[in-house]
């Protein structure tokens, strides 16, 4: 089993927090996980990603050129990676922040409105949780509730406000697959 | 199961400094290892070591010289541009025989380069690096693991010999995340017990003096095989390598650091083709692992030396074959990653 997930968007979609989440789970099921940021000038309203592996064996570099999966929470991240998914692979994106028609050949694609499912459930910052957790639906490579238990860890004490909000998201997303 | 965390490289260097007894950080900002600094501001203070972000890098490591001259273990970090910056303080502190240490996350080079990672300081730390006749111990992590426990017995080393030591990562290692395991012991060895050198206050004993101008006639020299003699029982005893299938193989990858973990990547896709590929991965980069290199040269066919520069540790390798098989390079450079299925060609290339 080797799972390599791009996640994308603008920097405050949370893109980088959705990642370290998904690999503080894989670690927690027990898989070798790398969690690799795009980092330097990044800053809210420009572009984030990060990449995550998950695999039962030694993972090489932490970072790749052509994804299993991506998470794209926005239309530029969608064109930025899209070309690079592996053949029948799988893109999930944020179809609220999506005009254009998409077509790419022998990749699945998950249309997943979660900026309007997560405005629905009070607050668009947990999009983020929206598209994470439709792709652990999808692919199973962690469960949801091992997801939800990492979420109190990764969230830690300061931010224990925000841990209910952010579970009824992920578990929004599981749904909506 | 075992108990991990996940952390991120920088912050596992961090991490590790304060388990292996580091009682002073000196830190100035540079990406990619600004988590680094930002984590010893908080970390240090909760255990009510010394913390100072420094003005300069120059004024951070001559903070890491003041602090060691007192008995201190002292460290600080930075990133290529400012490792250069440090490189007049590293070389008196060799000169002076104090223990320090100093971790490098490289970036892009030359000159300010850019901030992805990068291999292009290989040089710099295994040829000593400041002017002058001198060299360190360079460790060289390959995850976040290591990253953690190459900082902490770092310490142990500088204390060891009275000499710095660096640690070579790249911008990769210090920004991933990975789990680690926590190991703690401690940190205080044998070596740092008895520091009967350093300038605590010559109440009630003779003056002592360290210092790396000696002018008297021949005095240098005289200190300089002294040092001399050090570097050479470094050479016998801290000599670190990871190998892994060289038994029945063709071709050896050759990689430290971020490189080591494509080429052993490249080395399970050649290998389920079918194709007889070992690894030799240096952990220490000086001294370097020579014998496992001149060991093989008569069974192999070929070396491909892997790294994200345009050709350094190549030179070790060749080296140590002493011209007797053949030594391949692949590279990439200024933040170029080198790719799996080019390397599984050259290798095929090689083998034709």
């Amino acid at each position: 089993m080797r799972e390599e997930i791009i996640m994308a968007g603008f920097g405050g979609q949370g893109i980088m927090f959705a990642g370290t989440l998904l690999a503080h789970a894989a670690m927690e099921e027990g898989l070798n996980v790398t969690y690799f940021p795009s980092y330097g000038a990044e800053m809210r309203g420009g572009t984030a990603n990060c990449t995550v592996i998950i695999s039962d064996e030694n993972i090489g570099s932490p970072v790749v050129t052509n994804p299993s999966a991506l998470l794209a929470m926005n239309e530029s991240s969608l064109e930025k990676f899209s070309s690079k998914v592996k053949k029948d692979g799988l893109i999930i994106v944020n179809s609220s922040l999506l005009k254009k028609e998409i077509k790419i050949n022998d990749v699945e694609i998950l249309k997943i409105p979660a900026t309007e499912l997560a405005e629905k459930l009070g607050d668009n910052k947990v999009a983020n949780m929206v598209i994470l957790g439709a792709y652990i639906n999808r692919s199973k490579v962690v469960s949801l509730e091992r997801t939800m238990d990492s979420l109190k860890k990764v969230l830690g004490e300061g931010r224990k406000n925000l841990l209910k909000l952010n579970r009824e998201a992920l578990k929004k997303g599981e749904e909506n697959r | 199961m075992e108990n991990r965390i996940l952390m991120q490289g920088n912050h596992a260097v961090g991490e590790g400094g304060l388990q292996g007894g580091c009682q002073a950080y000196f830190g100035y900002p540079i990406t990619p290892q600004n988590e680094l600094t930002q984590y010893m501001a908080k970390r240090m203070v909760e255990e009510r070591k010394v913390f100072i972000q420094a003005e300069s890098e120059l004024a951070a490591i001559n903070m890491v010289f003041g602090a060691s001259l007192v008995g201190a273990r002292a460290m600080t970090t930075s990133s290529s541009p400012g490792i250069s910056l440090k490189q007049e303080g590293i070389s008196y502190m060799v000169g002076c025989e104090l223990p320090g240490v100093i971790v490098n996350i490289q970036r892009g080079g030359p000159g300010l380069g850019n901030i992805a990672g990068a291999q292009g300081d290989y040089f710099q730390a295994t040829r000593g690096g400041g002017h002058g006749d001198y060299y360190l111990i360079v460790l060289a992590p390959d995850s976040v693991q290591e990253m953690y426990d190459l900082t902490r017995e770092a310490f142990d080393l500088a204390d060891k010999y009275r000499n710095p030591v660096i640690v070579l990562a790249d911008g990769i290692l210090g920004q991933m995340l990975e789990p680690v395991k926590i190991v703690k012991k401690n940190p205080m060895s044998n070596f740092s017990a008895k520091k009967d050198w350093i300038l605590d206050g010559c109440k009630g004993r003779k003056p002592r003096m360290v210092r790396s101008l000696l002018m008297g006639e021949g005095v240098l020299e005289e200190h300089n095989l002294k040092l001399g003699k050090k570097y050479e029982r470094m050479r016998k005893s801290e000599v670190r390598v990871e190998t892994d299938n060289l038994e029945d193989a063709e071709v050896a990858l050759v990689g430290y650091g971020i490189s080591a973990r494509i080429c052993k990547e490249a080395m399970e896709i050649a290998r389920q083709k079918g194709i007889k590929v070992g690894l030799v991965r240096p952990i220490t980069l000086w001294p370097f692992p020579e014998k496992v290199i001149a060991e093989n040269v008569d069974r192999l066919k070929a070396f491909l030396v892997i790294e994200m520069s345009l050709g350094q540790m190549v030179e070790d390798v060749r080296l140590a074959t002493n011209g007797k098989c053949p030594v391949y390079f692949y590279g990439r450079t200024g933040g170029g990653i080198p790719e799996v299925d080019v390397i599984v060609e050259r290798i095929e290339k090689i083998l034709k």
